[in-house]
């Protein structure tokens, strides 16, 4: 370091120079969308509905797993609306029927009925329903108008008016404790049949009377093959009950509105030819085109993973009759045009596509020219889901659109003739976790790179490689100079800056870069920051459900020409089992390097400052029993973890126990135990512990105060800030703690207690200070709350910092003011060398993203305003911290449910990238400090260049001038 | 945070003791307030031990009792022996190949006394060797305690701390433990002040003097409106015999 006295005065009365036009940051109207884009998405689809109201319509209904109904346009796949519900279960979507202009939907576990108006999206009504969980729905039909619509929960079945949701009746299911009710069943009779099931013993079949609920008849079926009625039976033909048995291998069937006793009738698969693949559970698709008539009497059975069977059931009610078996199907599915029912299935064609087919209900023959490729993304998830639109054209033939879901949560339209209109890649609505990779050089500027990257090698060929790197940079000027002419002569308009992969390259101030970003469902991402395009995605198969992840960038894009290199880090939660995935960020390939394998649980990962030949950092695992797992572990990395294994410390936290001890490697990789200590669980646990990012510059050693006296700043990169929650939630006695403990010696640094506290406890650790935010128990408010860490007017060794020699405790000073707001998550902004002054990114429930300074919240801001005080450019306190709409950074581009927000610097050091995620992504730029290191979009070139050009000849004139007056006067 | 009040001890016939009396009176909101009053007058004893091998395996040996007191005053103080030939040069030989010095306290509780005291395991910290045996032995020890007295953490540092690398000659010095020990409760983080900015913000409305009271709109602009009013009258007057319709309007 620079002799810091000398080098913080200017730099801190610069920062405050420039802190002093921060009050005012808006975006203007012209800038919007230029810096900043948005992307709105829905997450994985539960339900989907074409909108077959009328013919030309562009609609396509949607119900996510993230309590979300949504329209889209089928031609576009734009949003139409979007009704984003309460996260949880709250707001689960159990059912979405639709029916003409009507959309239904049960939400909450059976908690409300609502109805919406599918043109404009606006609610029709909502009926607050019994409590009892969901079972099922269906509409019900009378003279051939569907009027109503039945619920069915655990013990009573209510039928509601389809026109304002009133209830007609509602009635307690008869001995509901023993008998679980799992369908309603309506054919547009005057009779609704409610089917309940005794598993292993018999079923129940219910008829009630439309008119006032009454039970009309109560029948009881022997069934001691059946389990459940959700998952094996389906209603085909006229009432006919149909239902499929592993153990016994047969179908079944049973007419429900059957006057006398009625007997299931036993069809065995064997009989009809068919053979269910070993292990797997068989399962009927059957289709109802309209409530108001009975289900058709053509049905799917799916006997194996791609093997289907289209079956018809004969007239009499009893025989079936096989129409068409389809092995290889992946998926089947019915649609209804007019009076046409057709059967779409999807067959595998090569390795790289599927083909879908249009095959007639009734007969099973194949509809000519119906053929629609479906291109296999080997680097997405497989088919999963098949919604198809059929519709009637002018000739009377069917044609149709699809809708695939795959395991990836994408959703791909494609139309006639095999085109793929639009794909939405809905597993970004749940990012996880991401990184900002700078995106690599040119070729010509690599080429220069390279030339200092190798080894000299004497004279005479650094020379020739010197001549060898200036001819390429001239071929490629002139290669640049002639596009130019080419394109000249073209129109405007044409010429496209489509962002390719191929033409990814680092701009001038490195404000463009790659964002992979890790979604929950496994898939990674690779987005252009600038334009927002996605230029690479994988989707990595077998990943559970309840995986963490951990992106860890080894090697950035600096080293050419080796390439980037990202590690994620998946382990399982339950079992901590973990595996690696190496890959390159740019083009998101998988990396040759083969990752170490991992047979025991992982407690910890670090990655080290230390980098291989090939300058890939070296990544530590640590696992259950403290040994050390690294990557790379080539002989020189191990060699140079032995050489340091001394000066290598780690901690691990363990939440549950209240433990956090810290570790020492050993020269054999082996780790020994060298500090402890333990927050007993009986009074508080530990909710979340944070770092520094290792990647954050602290420009200014210190503050200068009003008297010109530095105070130094405690800089400690190994601090960690552990926070916890009292267990008694009491809102008296409930607190919150903040420990600041050295990560390598232990020792801890401070401890304050906030009381009449509760979480959530949002927080942000960086350069000297922490900002947290909890909740005010006693005044039920939020509360921010700031501490700042300094050593002192003196520095205790001005060169380097070590944990194990800093003898002195630092002070700390801290200040706490009421925020008019809740937050979801805060981040503090992040510049290049760290000289722009910071600003809190806070993601507000509402959507927005307020970028609040940080010299609002400032321990030192004083009670009472001194001359010393004025001179530091310190605000007076204020209890109550200020939310001007100006500072939302992402104006009216609200960020649904943002649950993270990330920030990179770029290479301009006024310049901070920024992307908020949660439901939808948004990525912008801020400029904590205005952008002094840049000139103004509207600057006046014209102006300024003609004033120079015009003193410039001025100057000339009047030197020459001047000159003849001289020598005038000379020859007089 | 309440004042701490510090009251140094200093016997030169034992090694060093040093007890820092902390105020501890926040410790004990809501928890059993009622021990409060036997702990204050019985301390108890717990053992400070410390390790240090060439080998970094650690085996704890007995270095001192701290003497813990708790209730609404807590103190603590240390009691220990001088380090032994054998020791010395076991220390000196862990310093010279870089070697951590250990040391560790069990888990205690200094206020609740009725359940079970000790809970199992230790509370560890370490410093290096060299820098212990560079400083002579004196080392700042400091026990952290949680919210309801339980001891959470222990610290250990040196001063000065560094490892310069010189030789310490005298056998002398490294014989007694120059020790300085704490103990230091959590600090109770502000709350937002407003009761002093609201009286700051009174004070300044007072020092401002008393806003100036809401003046009629006569009283504001009666310099304007009488020689207007005179004017019209004025002119009125002239033309009475004029239509009266036409002034009606300037009354």
């Amino acid at each position: 370091m620079k002799p810091p006295a000398k080098m913080s005065k200017p730099t801190s009365l610069f920062v405050i120079f420039f802190s002093l036009f921060v009050m005012s940051e808006a975006v203007f109207e012209d800038q919007v969308g230029k810096f900043d884009w948005r992307q709105q998405y829905v997450g994985k689809t539960l339900f989907a509905h074409f909108d077959s109201h009328s013919q030309s319509s562009k609609k396509l209904f949607l119900a996510t797993d993230k309590n979300i109904f949504a329209s889209f346009n089928s031609r576009t796949g734009e949003l139409f609306w979007r009704h984003v519900d309460k996260a949880g279960p709250e707001g689960t979507i159990d059912i979405l029927l639709l029916h003409g202009q009507d959309a239904l939907m049960v939400v909450g576990g059976g908690r409300l009925l609502r109805s919406w108006d599918t043109n404009m999206g606006g609610l029709n009504w909502e009926a607050v329903l019994d409590t009892g969980s969901f079972q099922a729905a269906c509409f019900v039909a009378m003279q051939d108008t569907v009027k109503h619509v039945a619920v069915l929960k655990k013990a009573a079945i209510s039928l509601h008016y389809l026109t304002n949701g009133h209830q007609k009746w509602v009635e307690n299911l008869p001995d509901s404790d023993t008998v679980q009710y799992q369908a309603v069943y309506s054919g547009g009779e005057e009779e609704v049949y409610v089917l309940g099931v005794v598993p292993n013993s018999h079923l129940t079949i219910i008829a009630y009377s439309l008119e006032d609920g009454e039970i009309i008849k109560q029948r009881s079926v022997e069934a001691p093959w059946l389990s459940s009625v959700e998952s094996s039976c389906v209603v085909v033909g006229h009432g006919v009950l149909m239902c499929v048995d592993t153990a016994t291998l047969a179908l079944y069937a049973l007419p429900i509105q059957a006057e006398e006793a009625p007997q299931f009738n036993q069809i065995l698969l064997q009989s009809l030819d068919l053979e269910v693949s070993p292990g797997f559970q068989p399962v009927l698709v059957s289709s109802q085109p309209h409530p108001a008539r009975s289900p058709i009497s053509e049905f799917f059975l799916q006997l194996g993973p791609d093997h289907h069977v289209l079956l018809q059931l004969n007239a009499d009610g009893y025989t079936i009759a096989p129409l068409r078996d389809f092995q290889p199907a992946f998926l089947v599915s019915f649609s209804t045009t007019g009076e046409k029912t057709v059967a779409a299935v999807m067959t595998p064609k090569n390795e790289t596509a599927c083909a879908i087919n249009l095959f007639s209900a009734d007969s099973g023959r194949r509809l000519l020219d119906t053929t629609v490729i479906f291109p296999l993304d080997l680097n997405g998830g497989k088919p999963f889901k098949l919604y198809v639109h059929a519709f009637l054209k002018k000739d009377d033939s069917v044609g149709y659109r699809v809708l695939v879901q795959t395991q990836d949560h994408a959703l791909t339209f494609i139309q006639q003739p095999g085109r793929v209109v639009w794909t939405r890649e809905e597993a970004l609505a749940d990012v996880v976790t991401m990184e900002m990779v700078d995106l690599p050089l040119t070729g010509t500027q690599a080429e220069l790179e390279g030339e200092f990257g190798k080894k000299a090698d004497g004279l005479f060929p650094m020379v020739l490689k010197r001549l060898s790197s200036q001819v390429i940079l001239l071929q490629a000027w002139l290669a640049h100079l002639w596009k130019l002419f080419y394109e000249a002569r073209k129109p405007h308009g044409q010429v496209k800056n489509e962002v390719t992969i191929e033409t990814l390259s680092r701009d001038e101030f490195n404000l463009q870069k790659m964002m992979v970003m890790v979604t929950a469902s496994g898939k990674l991402f690779g987005i252009d920051s600038k334009s927002g395009s996605i230029l690479w995605k994988h989707y990595l198969e077998n990943v559970q459900p309840n995986a963490v992840f951990k992106l860890i960038v080894q090697r950035t894009t600096a080293h050419f020409p080796h390439p980037p290199q990202c590690t994620l880090l998946i382990k399982d939660k339950d079992t901590g089992l973990a595996s690696l995935h190496v890959f390159n960020p740019i083009f998101g390939r998988k990396s040759h390097i083969a990752p170490p394998a991992l047979p025991r649980p992982i407690l910890q990962s670090l990655l080290l400052p230390v980098i291989d030949q090939d300058y890939a950092k070296v990544l530590l695992l640590v696992d259950d029993q403290y040994k050390v797992t690294a990557f790379p572990s080539t002989k020189n990395v191990l060699q140079q973890l032995q050489e340091m294994a001394s000066s290598i410390f780690f901690y691990l936290i363990r939440s549950d126990q209240g433990n956090l001890s810290g570790f020492r490697l050993r020269k054999d990789l082996s780790t020994e135990r060298i500090w402890e200590v333990v927050l007993p669980t009986e009074v508080q646990k530990i909710v979340a512990v944070n770092g520094k990012r290792p990647n954050e510059h602290v420009h200014s050693q210190g503050r200068v105060m009003g008297d010109r006296s530095v105070l130094y700043k405690y800089l400690n990169p190994n601090l960690l800030a552990v926070v916890t929650e009292s267990t008694d939630a009491h809102p008296e006695r409930a607190f919150v703690g903040v420990f600041l403990v050295d990560g390598v010696t232990g020792r801890i640094i401070h401890e304050a207690v906030q009381r009449k506290a509760r979480g959530p406890v949002h927080f942000v650790h960086s350069e000297n200070w922490v900002v947290y935010e909890y909740w005010n128990t006693k005044s039920r408010r939020n509360e921010f709350s700031v501490l700042e860490l300094f050593e002192g007017t003196e520095l205790y060794n001005s060169t380097v910092f070590s944990s194990l020699d800093r003898p002195h405790l630092p002070q700390v000073l801290q200040q706490t003011y009421i925020f008019p707001s809740p937050i979801t998550t805060m981040e503090a902004t992040l510049t290049e060398k760290g000289i722009t002054s910071r600003h809190l990114l806070v993601g507000l429930p509402s959507g927005a993203i307020l970028s609040l300074p940080k010299m609002f919240l400032d321990p030192r801001r004083p009670e009472v305003v001194t001359e010393h005080s004025r001179e530091e450019n310190l605000i007076p306190y204020a209890p109550e911290m200020p939310i001007r709409t100006e500072w939302f950074i992402n104006y009216n581009q609200t960020v649904a449910r943002v649950k993270g927000i990330y920030t990179a610097p770029s290479g301009l050091e006024s310049t901070c990238l920024v992307v908020a995620y949660g439901l939808d992504i948004y990525q912008t730029r801020v400029y904590p400090s205005k952008q002094f290191d840049v000139l103004k979009d509207d600057y006046d070139y014209v102006l300024i260049s003609s004033v120079l050009f015009a003193l410039f000849f001025a100057t000339m004139i009047s030197k020459r001038l001047a000159q003849v007056k001289l020598l005038n006067r000379a020859w007089r | 945070m309440a004042s701490v009040s510090r009251s140094f001890l200093l016997l030169s016939i034992i090694p060093t003791i040093l007890i820092l009396c902390a105020d501890f009176a926040c410790c004990n909101t809501g928890r059993k307030t009622g021990d409060g009053l036997d702990t204050d007058f019985s301390g108890f004893s717990v053992p400070l031990e410390h390790s240090f091998e060439v080998d970094d395996v650690s085996r704890f040996r007995m270095r001192g009792a701290l003497q813990l007191r708790g209730g609404r005053e807590t103190s603590v103080s240390l009691s220990q022996s001088q380090l032994s030939e054998e020791d010395r040069n076991n220390l000196k030989e862990v310093a010279a190949v870089d070697g951590l010095y250990k040391i560790r306290v069990p888990r205690v509780s200094l206020t609740d006394r009725q359940t079970e005291r000790q809970m199992d395991g230790y509370l560890t910290a370490f410093v290096r060797a060299c820098s212990l045996v560079e400083s002579h032995l004196s080392d700042v020890i400091t026990l952290h305690t949680d919210v309801s007295g339980y001891l959470i953490g222990v610290s250990i540092v040196t001063i000065p701390g560094a490892c310069r690398g010189t030789e310490v000659e005298d056998e002398v010095d490294l014989e007694a433990f120059n020790t300085t020990l704490t103990i230091i409760p959590p600090t109770n983080a502000p709350q937002p002040e407003t009761a002093l900015f609201i009286e700051r913000m009174d004070i300044e409305h007072e020092k401002r003097g008393k806003p100036q009271e809401q003046k009629s709109f006569f009283a504001k602009y009666w310099m304007y409106i009488v020689p207007l009013v005179l004017f019209l009258m004025m002119s009125g007057a002239q033309d009475q015999s004029g239509v009266g319709a036409a002034n009606g309007g300037g009354r």
